[in-house]
C-alpha cells in the first residue's frame, strides 16, 4: 500500500507540474512510441468530430455498399434480419425494454462512424476504407430522415448532425457516483 | 447456572426470524450437533443405508496424475451454460453455476464470459498495450515487459451491468440462480497499478478520461474516467494464481474493481488518455438504461450493493423437513459488504446472517443462516448492506425508480442492467424450489 500511495502521490506531482519525468520506483521497460506508429489502431472517434478521418460520402453511395457488405445481417434497407434494424424504433417510454435503436436512442452521430469503422462488417471488422465509412453513415441516417437525400458526411460535417435523442439522458457519473 | 447457559444454548437453535430461521451463531458454536441434525439437498436418489465394504477404488491403486487436472468425472454438470453455442453473429454469454459452487472464488474455468465475437487467439509474445493521448510521454509496454513490474493481487467480483436483469420481468420467470445471476464472479486478480505505468508515461493535467480498447475483433472500446484510472484500476495479468483465460482476456485486462463488467476491457490493447469520453457504442447505447418515461441513465459504472441465496435455489431439492443451511454471496462495488440479513418469510420478518471471514472490499462475501423448514411452503429472500451504508433495494422500490417491463421478456434477454433487487426462492411442500416474487 505504501508503494502505491507514493505512485499515486507520484501521479498527482506529475499532474500539477506537467512533468514527464520517470519516477524512481517504476523499472521503465516502456518503449516511446510516435504518434505515426500508433495510427493504424488510433481509431476512437469524439463526439465532437475529432479523430474523423479525411474523406467523405452521400447516402447515395452508401446503398450500393450496404447491399453488397451489410443487407445479410441487417436486412434490405436496414430493415433488420439476424442483427439489428437500423432504421425505425419505437418511442422509448412505451417500456424500459424498448429495443434501442440509431434513432430513438443513440445520442452521437460520430458513434454510428466510430462502430461502424471498428467492428463492421462483423466477419470482416476494419476492412471499409474510410470513404465508404463515410457513405454508409449518410445512408444510414438518411433512412432515419435524419439527414437530407443530398447532404454529404465528412470529417465537418457528421458531427452537426443532431440525433433526436440527444438530450435524453441522465448522466450518473460524475454526479451521482462516490 | 450451567444448566441455564445450556437453556439458552438450545433456545439459540430456535428461531429467530419467522418461518423457522435460527441464530447465526448455531453455525459458530454446537456445530457437530448442528451438523449432525442437517438435512441435504437432492440432486439424484440418495443411497439407502447398507453395510460398509470396500469399493473397486479402495482396492486397486488409483490412475495416473495429470499435468493440469480437471474436476472428478461425477462432476461434469457443474459447467456453465452458453447462451450462443453455435457461435451465431451475436453476443455469446457462459453463465457461472451458482448453485453449484461455494466459497467465494469462482474456478477459472467457471468464471463468466461475455464475449462479442468470440476469444481471439493471442500470441502473448506479439501482443502491445500503447499508451498514449494526453500524456507527456507515450510508450508501449510488452507483456514481457510488464511481467517484470510490481504487482499487486486483490480479490475482486466482476459482473456484467446486465446481470440480473430478469429480475425487471413483471412477472417472475420460471429460471435458476445460474439464468438469473449467472453473470458475475469473484477471482483474485495479479497485475500492475495502472497508476505505476502512467507514473511513467506521465499525466497531461488536461486529462479527464481515459479510452480503454481491446485486441479483439470488435476492438471493444469504453471510457474511463481518470480518477478511477488512478485509484484503483490494474492491468491484470493473472486470475486465481494462474494466467487469465482466453475468455477473460488473455494475455491482460483491465480490472476496475466495482465497476460494470464491460468496463474491464479484456484483451488490452490501448490506452488513449483525453478530455472527454469517446461515447462509445458500448457506453452511448448498450450499457444505458431505459427508465420509465422514456428518459435513460448513462455512465452507470457502479456494481452496486446485491446478494442472492446460492443454496437452495432451483435445482437443488430439499430432500425432507429439518435444519438446513441457507447460503449465497454478496457483494459491492463501493467496498465491504457490512451485513446480511434473510428471510424465510418472503421479508416479514428477518434474521441476520453469518458473513464468512475475510470479508473483502469489492469481493464476493459468503453469507451463512441455519433454518429448520417444517416442511411447508417458504419464501427465502437475502438482503445486504455495505459500508457505504448502501441496502441493496426490495423490488417495490427498484420498481420505483428504475420501472419493469410490460411484456415477458425472453429467458436471453436483458430488458434493464443495474437492477440489482432482491432475489427470491419459493419452497415448496415437495422441496422443489422456484423463482418468485415477493
Amino acid at each position: 500500500m505504501s508503494t502505491r500511495s507514493g505512485l499515486r502521490a507520484a501521479v498527482a506531482i506529475a499532474l500539477a507540474f506537467g512533468s514527464g519525468v520517470a519516477f524512481a520506483q517504476g523499472p521503465n521497460l516502456g518503449t516511446p512510441v510516435s504518434p505515426a506508429d500508433i495510427a493504424a489502431w488510433d481509431i476512437s472517434i469524439r463526439p465532437d468530430g475529432s479523430g474523423l478521418p479525411s474523406g467523405s460520402g452521400t447516402p447515395a453511395q452508401g446503398a450500393p455498399i450496404y447491399a453488397q457488405k451489410c443487407a445479410a445481417c441487417h436486412g434490405a434497407n436496414g430493415k433488420g434480419g439476424l442483427n439489428a434494424a437500423l432504421v425505425g424504433g419505437q418511442p422509448l417510454a412505451n417500456g424500459i425494454e424498448t429495443t434501442k435503436t440509431i434513432a430513438n436512442f443513440w445520442p452521437y452521430p460520430t458513434t454510428l462512424f466510430d462502430f461502424t469503422r471498428r467492428a463492421m462488417p462483423f466477419p470482416k471488422p476494419r476492412t471499409l476504407t474510410n470513404e465508404e465509412v463515410y457513405a454508409l453513415t449518410a445512408y444510414i441516417l438518411r433512412l432515419n430522415n435524419l439527414i437530407g437525400e443530398n447532404d454529404v458526411m465528412n470529417a465537418n460535417t457528421l458531427a452537426k448532425v443532431r440525433m433526436p435523442n440527444r438530450d435524453g439522458f441522465i448522466i450518473r457519473f460524475p454526479d451521482k457516483m462516490p | 447456572m450451567p444448566s441455564s447457559r445450556s437453556t439458552r444454548r438450545r433456545e439459540n437453535l430456535e428461531a429467530v426470524a419467522g418461518n423457522g430461521l435460527l441464530d447465526r451463531r448455531s453455525l459458530l458454536r454446537g456445530g457437530a450437533a448442528f451438523a449432525a441434525a442437517m438435512t441435504g439437498y437432492v440432486l439424484s436418489d440418495s443411497a439407502a443405508a447398507q453395510q460398509l465394504a470396500d469399493d473397486p477404488w479402495s482396492a486397486a491403486t488409483g490412475s495416473l496424475l495429470t499435468d493440469y487436472e480437471v474436476p472428478a468425472r461425477f462432476e461434469k454438470r457443474v459447467a456453465r451454460t452458453l447462451s450462443n453455442p453455435k457461435g451465431e453473429a451475436r453476443t455469446s454469454h457462459a453463465r457461472t453455476p451458482h448453485h453449484l459452487l461455494n466459497g467465494t472464488i469462482t474456478p477459472n474455468g467457471l468464471h463468466f464470459i461475455i464475449s462479442h465475437s468470440g476469444n481471439p487467439d493471442i500470441d502473448p509474445d506479439k501482443h502491445r498495450l500503447v499508451i498514449h493521448g494526453l500524456v507527456q510521454r507515450p510508450l508501449v509496454f510488452t507483456v514481457d515487459a510488464l511481467m517484470r513490474y510490481p504487482m499487486v493481487s486483490r480479490m475482486a467480483f466482476v459482473e456484467c451491468g446486465g446481470n440480473g436483469a430478469l429480475l425487471a420481468s413483471k412477472e417472475p420467470l420460471n429460471v435458476n440462480v445460474q439464468a438469473l445471476h449467472g453473470l458475475v464472479s469473484c477471482a483474485e486478480w495479479t497485475g500492475v497499478m495502472l497508476s505505476t505505468l502512467l507514473g511513467e508515461t506521465g499525466i497531461d493535467p488536461k486529462a479527464k478520461w481515459l479510452i480503454a480498447e481491446g485486441a479483439d475483433s470488435l476492438a471493444v472500446s469504453r471510457s474511463v474516467p481518470m480518477s478511477k484510472a488512478l485509484d484503483d484500476a490494474m492491468i491484470a495479468l493473472y486470475q486465481n494464481g494462474e494466467r487469465l483465460m482466453p475468455g477473460n482476456g488473455y494475455p491482460m485486462r483491465l480490472l476496475l474493481p466495482g465497476w460494470e463488467g464491460n468496463m474491464n476491457i479484456k484483451y488490452l490493447r490501448r490506452l488513449e488518455l483525453a478530455d472527454a469520453p469517446a461515447m462509445s457504442f458500448y457506453e452511448s447505447r448498450t450499457y444505458a438504461q431505459i427508465l420509465p418515461g422514456g428518459k435513460a441513465y448513462q455512465f452507470y459504472f457502479l456494481q452496486e450493493v446485491k446478494s442472492f441465496i446460492s443454496h437452495p435455489s432451483p435445482g437443488l431439492k430439499l430432500s425432507g423437513p429439518g435444519l438446513y443451511e441457507i447460503s449465497g454471496v454478496a457483494y459491492s462495488g463501493n467496498g465491504r459488504i457490512s451485513k446480511v440479513m434473510v428471510s424465510a418469510d418472503g421479508g416479514k420478518t428477518w434474521a441476520p446472517a453469518a458473513l464468512q471471514e475475510p470479508v473483502n472490499p469489492k469481493a464476493f462475501t459468503r453469507f451463512r443462516a441455519p433454518w429448520r423448514w417444517d416442511g411447508g411452503p417458504a419464501i427465502l429472500q437475502s438482503r445486504a448492506w455495505d459500508e457505504a451504508g448502501n441496502a441493496q433495494p426490495t423490488r417495490a422500490e427498484i420498481i420505483a425508480r428504475r420501472g419493469e417491463t410490460t411484456t415477458i421478456p425472453n429467458v436471453l434477454a436483458f430488458p434493464s442492467q443495474h437492477y440489482n433487487t432482491l432475489t427470491s426462492w419459493g419452497v415448496e411442500r415437495s422441496g422443489e424450489v422456484k423463482h418468485v416474487y415477493a
